[in-house]
């Protein structure tokens, strides 16, 4: 990394580590019931919300009933979202008039929104008129986004309290993640963004006159270009913030109307792990010890910056095979240098291997450059990022309920190895909790290679490839990790807006969302139930480097030893072939 | 000597030939299921070794000679995971049979009638029956628990109650009922035996150590199921590789899909079956080493328990005093001389055998150079000295000469003495009486001629060497909590003069239950030992409950594990035990996952080196072939297992350094050993197989 690429990190590192402790405590006091200054301006909104919904907000749920809501509420939300692709033909805000969506694509995409995945197998600028583009996805982004972090705080009680069964009411969790903490941070960020010249507009696309016309495929000469616009600002600024990732556009935060500036990169990119990480502060103060917090969010960063390196590393060191036809790769004062391919120029190799490297870590997807495009080993640091179980920040709620059951399995062992019956937080890790932490490290490593053998087997699999060799199979690889991940990014050269695709991955997409949230829902429902051990001399500190290291440890372990195999087939080999050359 | 080496050495050839044979035994699949990630390793071995046979006949995917070699390595492993169960199976059994042989018993009078006059014999305590009867006599240990029928004594139940002060029992009413273990210190007693003593508990240790039988413990349970998590992630892994094999070759055009022979190796080698093969072994080992400090595990729960022991309870009696008070000091009364009132003291004690009365005859010697007069006419010694006994009736005991009468006594009885002879009790004995009350001790009052001489001040003597256990303990990062019937002063001192980290006193039964249940309720691991009938509430409440072999029956039943030593300080060899338990499995299951890192760079380039050479950079071990490489790997994988059997059996071990420090070593030696050792393990394996042109 050269001193350039060193600032950009550090830079964006000091603001996101300024932000994370205010924003950690306000989201504390959120989940805790407790008044905050928006109160006068949401306090009388969300009492409303709770009269119209039949919602008595003082009585509190067991895990079960909460998981119950949780699904009812999700389940619905899917066929909202499919009925509004369905429909869209006969609704308003349709001024480009497009028709319904396919059924195997509307599926898709409403798992996709509603499991805060973001895959998207549509182009949207093509396909999703405004109101479907507003009410399901923009509603979508906001309430799985709160999905998460309700069933984060829900987690979270089962380990502050005791002796109890109860974990809090899903719909307060729901409607106070929306009303406190996700429309306030979205409406500041949508303001910045349309500063920056994101659009924000319910007219038509518009048709500019080209400066230099040009030539088509079919010989015709092109004088005119047609300028997809819409209310993209709103929605980006929430897909940024609850790692949601759909972008407006098709080729999403790389265009100039989603992303136009290097501000509005630094911005959409400081909103990627925004919450995950401040969630990490909520979480120490909601257990009484923020020194918990700090720790899984040192745990979650060092393996961040380490893979960021390598990825950043091997973009600047570029492409020999482009080298060899004459193109000056190195960076020199005049010249960037590295692999620019896919690639925005107002961005550079540093800030488009930052926000590579953060999508893919938090189960964003959103992208500013194309992964497909990165050498074998910087898509390699973007597929494993999300193949170590979107768990380093992860996406909103679901990263740290993923990182919490790491952190149970190294309390788990580590536990043993100080010669006690393993305890995090002063609770008793049993056998429950090792059954379903277990589940949550299973599940993605389960679809994913399971989707990808499928894939690979299946001509309706081979056949969406379009590149040859390793990079076929990588492409195959990260779809279908980026399903189990609910990260929703995609190596492009995969057509993805196939049958096959699209009802594969949307199964997937299900499974790995609710699968992983409701065992997450379990661990707190069985850890409330607990009595708390007093710490004494014997007890493991859970936040001392040493054990942040060992955490670190079994996040790499687990994840390398899932996936290894399937990386040597495909990123590992390509990276061999094109530097054996 | 060389005999007993010879012995030795006999009994080891005959226990692993006993073991390999075992293992054999259990590769029944019925019995093999219950260990998941073993089963798995059988099934893979049958499935390579069906492989072979195809092979054989010519239809091989791979060279017959190497699947063959991979086949028997994967039935090595399962084998010595077999074995090393059976070891520790083994040596339990041994060690209880050994123990059920030489456990000490005390003898007892059997009566054939029910009365004084009817013949005894003397059996072992173990034969009394219910419903039979036993005399005991001044001195005599009361065998096992009954009730009195006919005579009346005094009984020394310190070792029991805690109390120091002797007790009265007696037929009829509610003083009838004696305990076993305790001692009889005058008198004679009567006693029908109802219970059936120590009835079977080394039957139920041996089988806690036979693996049919046992059940698996909750941290046991936990671990196979992150173990057999997995397992399955493996099987995931190793399921898929094969399609993405075939589509690799399918792209490249080169190569063959790898064999089924490769994944099987592959996934053996992958899954945790160092920690896998060698779990139940640990879980037996952790009774044996129980049974080799007599002590006898009723659950193999209460051993896991023991390493997470946060607050452990102690009687006092016996625990940290000894177990009788010792004379320490005298102090004269009513212008009486120091060394007048010694030689009172000393010739009222000369027969009293109780420790009491022979510490006074030490310090009258030590302190006032009296030397002791043997009792009768030697020199110096008063001639035709009678000695009076205590009796439960007078309650004093002393010696009567040439017309003098010495006693000695409680305060209170004496106090009667005095005051039936017309004399006022003199105003600086109740003086120097409450004084030594106060300060924890016990006053004894010695009288010439119904005229009192002074006090005789016993005190509690702290055991030598309890501080430092005490202090290891707290190192251990668990208190100790001193419980006694004494009063709150002399409790305070003698907790002070111990070191213990806080005390009970005046602790009746009720208490006890209560304090152990308040710890318990702020998520506190209580541990006690007791022996007595009234320690069994609060024993069964504990989490960890020893009890003295000397005990009570009511208590040896309410407790989880019985000391045949008696020896209450037992407990920090017994934590020990259960945290190094805990710390065998942690360090097994990190060394296990750790060892897969090199598994895979042996294996994946091997594996795939035909569809992309290119692969073979990842072969940073310089493996010879890929077949070598492969068999390498599984060869490394069975050996471990044989090599860490001594570490299974032996335990971890365990210093009480504090958590961080445990987990930094462990985390280094079994950790970055785990991730090194096999590099260095499979190539080694690799040059020999290499050498000797086995690949």
């Amino acid at each position: 990394m050269n001193p350039y690429n060193w600032f950009q990190l550090i830079f964006y590192f000091v603001v996101l580590f300024l932000l994370v402790k205010p924003l950690g405590l306000f989201m504390a006091h959120v989940y805790q019931g407790e008044r905050t200054f928006l109160d006068p301006v949401f306090g009388p909104l969300e009492r409303l919300i709770y009269r119209l919904g039949g919602v008595r907000a003082d009585e509190e749920m067991n895990w079960k009933v909460y998981a119950i809501a949780l699904m009812v509420f999700n389940v619905l939300g899917l066929l909202a979202v499919y009925a509004l692709q369905r429909l869209q033909g006969f609704l308003p805000l349709n001024p480009q008039g497009f028709s319904a969506v396919s059924p195997d694509s509307s599926w898709n995409t409403a798992v996709s929104f509603a499991s805060n995945t973001n895959w998207q197998g549509y182009g949207g600028e093509t396909t999703m008129s405004y109101l479907t583009q507003m009410l399901a996805m923009t509603a979508q982004n906001f309430v799985s986004a709160a999905t998460g972090m309700a069933a984060l705080a829900a987690m979270i009680r089962g380990l502050a309290r005791h002796t109890t069964d109860k974990i809090g009411n899903f719909w307060v969790d729901l409607t106070r993640t929306v009303l406190y903490i996700l429309l306030p941070l979205a409406f500041m960020l949508g303001l910045a963004l349309v500063s920056q010249g994101v659009v924000q507009t319910f007219s038509q696309y518009q048709t500019a006159t080209l400066l230099q016309p040009i030539t088509d495929a079919s010989g015709k000469t092109v004088t005119t270009q047609t300028l997809a616009v819409g209310p993209a600002a709103s929605q980006i600024a929430i897909k940024q913030l609850g790692t949601n990732g759909g972008g407006f556009f098709n080729v999403n935060s790389s265009h100039p109307f989603e992303n136009p500036t290097p501000f509005s990169n630094f911005l959409e990119m400081l909103s990627i792990l925004l919450i995950p990480a401040a969630l990490c502060y909520t979480f120490g103060k909601m257990v009484g010890d923020t020194r918990q917090g700090w720790a899984i969010l040192t745990a979650m960063t060092v393996i961040f910056v380490a893979l960021f390196a390598v990825n950043v590393w091997t973009e600047q060191t570029g492409n020999p095979a482009i080298a060899k036809l004459g193109v000056d790769i190195q960076q020199s004062d005049i010249n960037p240098g590295g692999n620019m391919e896919g690639k925005e120029v107002r961005f550079g190799v540093a800030n488009s291997a930052l926000w590579a490297t953060a999508t893919t870590a938090a189960s964003n997807g959103s992208v500013d450059s194309m992964h497909d495009s990165y050498m074998p080993l910087g898509g390699l640091v973007e597929m494993w990022m999300i193949h170590l179980g979107e768990v380093v920040y992860g996406g909103v709620g679901s990263g740290l309920y993923g990182m919490l059951a790491f952190v149970i399995v190294a309390v788990f062992v580590a536990g043993l190895m100080v010669g006690r019956t393993p305890e995090y937080l002063g609770k008793k890790i049993e056998a429950y909790e090792m059954k379903m932490a277990s589940l949550i490290l299973l599940i993605p490593v389960f679809t994913a290679l399971v989707g990808t053998a499928i894939g690979v087997l299946t001509p309706a699999g081979q056949s969406s490839v379009l590149n040859p060799g390793p990079h076929g199979f990588s492409e195959i690889l990260y779809a279908f990790s980026s399903a189990s991940g609910n990260n929703g990014s995609a190596f492009a050269g995969l057509n993805a807006n196939t049958p096959f695709y699209n009802t594969a991955l949307g199964i997937i997409m299900f499974i790995a969302r609710y699968w992983l949230a409701i065992p997450a829902l379990a661990i707190g429902g069985s850890l409330a139930r607990k009595k708390k051990v007093p710490a004494g001399a014997g007890t493991l500190p859970t936040h001392t480097p040493l054990f942040i290291a060992w955490t670190i440890g079994v996040v790499i372990i687990v994840g390398a030893l899932g996936f290894l195999p399937a990386l040597a087939l495909g990123p590992i080999v390509e990276h061999l072939m094109v530097f054996a050359q | 000597m060389n005999n007993q080496l010879k012995k030795q050495s006999a009994f080891r050839r005959e226990l692993y030939q006993r073991a390999i044979l075992d293992s054999f035994v259990k590769l029944d699949p019925r019995w093999m299921v219950r260990n998941p990630v073993m089963f798995v390793v059988e099934v893979g071995s049958a499935l390579t070794t069906a492989l072979w046979v195809q092979a054989l006949f010519g239809k091989g995917e791979a060279p017959a000679g190497f699947i063959g070699a991979v086949a028997i390595w994967l039935w090595f492993t399962v084998l010595f995971a077999n074995f090393s169960e059976a070891v520790a199976e083994g040596r339990g059994k041994a060690q209880a049979e050994a123990l059920r042989k030489t456990r000490q018993m005390t003898q007892a009078k059997k009566l054939k009638a029910p009365n004084r006059e009817s013949k005894y014999e003397l059996v072992p305590s173990t034969a009394l029956r219910k419903g039979e009867v036993y005399l005991v006599e001044a001195g005599d240990l009361l065998a096992v628990d009954g009730e009195v029928i006919e005579g009346i004594a005094s009984v020394d139940e310190s070792a029991v109650t805690g109390e120091s002060a002797p007790v009265i029992r007696e037929a009829g009413g509610d003083r009838s009922a004696v305990t076993g273990g305790t001692r009889l210190l005058s008198d004679w007693l009567i006693v029908r035996v109802t219970a059936n003593p120590g009835e079977g508990f080394l039957d139920r240790m041996i089988g806690l150590v036979e693996g049919a039988k046992r059940q698996k413990t909750p941290n046991e349970i936990a671990l196979n199921i992150l173990l057999a998590g997995f397992t399955i992630v493996f099987l995931i892994v190793c399921a898929t590789l094969l399609p993405y094999s075939l589509y690799s070759v399918q792209i490249s055009g080169k190569g063959v899909p790898i064999t089924i022979t490769v994944l099987v190796a592959l996934l053996v080698c992958l899954i945790p079956t160092t920690i896998g093969g060698l779990l139940s072994a640990i879980g037996i080992a952790g009774m044996d080493r129980m049974i080799q400090r007599n002590v006898i595990a009723m659950s193999g729960r209460a051993v896991e328990a023991a390493g997470d022991v946060d607050v452990l309870l102690l009687d006092k009696t016996g625990t940290i005093t000894l177990g009788n008070r010792q004379a320490v000091d005298l102090l004269p009364v009513n212008g009486v001389s120091a060394q007048e009132l010694a030689e009172a003291a000393q010739l009222a004690s000369l027969a009293d055998e109780t420790p009491e009365g022979r510490s006074i005859v030490v310090l009258a010697k030590e302190k006032f150079g009296l030397r002791g007069r043997t009792i009768g006419s030697s020199e110096g010694a008063p001639e035709g000295m009678r000695f009076v006994p205590f009796t439960a009736q007078t309650r004093m005991s002393g010696v009567d000469f040439d017309g003098t009468s010495i006693r000695k006594g409680a305060p209170d009885t004496m106090m009667a003495l005095v005051q039936s002879n017309g004399q006022a009790v003199p105003p600086d004995l109740q003086t120097s009486v409450d004084s030594i009350a106060r300060s924890g001790g016990t006053p004894l009052v010695v009288a010439r001629n119904r005229s009192a001489l002074g006090v005789i001040h016993l005190k509690d003597i702290v055991k030598g060497g309890i501080n430092e256990r005490f202090a290891h303990l707290r190192k251990m990062g668990i208190k100790t909590v001193m419980i006694t019937g004494d009063n709150p002063l002399t409790a305070a001192a003698i907790a002070a003069e111990a070191g213990v980290d806080d005390f009970l006193a005046q602790a009746t039964p009720e208490a006890k239950l209560k304090l152990i249940r308040e710890y318990q309720s702020g998520g506190r691991l209580v541990a006690m030992t007791g022996d007595g009938t009234n320690d069994a509430p609060a024993l069964a409440q504990a989490d960890v409950a020893v009890a003295m072999n000397t005990g009570t029956q009511p208590a040896r039943e309410a407790a989880n594990m019985v000391d045949l030593d008696s020896n209450p300080t037992k407990l920090i060899e017994i934590v020990e035990i259960g945290k190094q338990l805990l710390m065998t499995r942690g360090a097994l299951t990190t060394f296990s996952i750790a060892n897969d890192v090199s598994k895979y760079f042996a294996i994946i380039p091997a594996a795939f080196a035909s569809t992309y050479p290119v692969l073979t950079t990842l072969n940073i071990m310089r493996l010879a072939t890929p077949q070598s490489a492969i068999l390498s790997a599984v060869i490394f994988n069975a050996l471990v297992i044989i090599a860490l059997i001594p570490l299974a059996l032996r335990g971890v071990p365990y210093r009480p350094l504090g958590a961080a420090r445990l987990l930094r070593d462990n985390l280094l030696i079994y950790g970055l050993g785990g991730l090194v050792a096999p590099f260095i393990g499979i190539k080694l394996i690799d040059m020999l197989l290499a050498a000797l042109h086995l690949v």
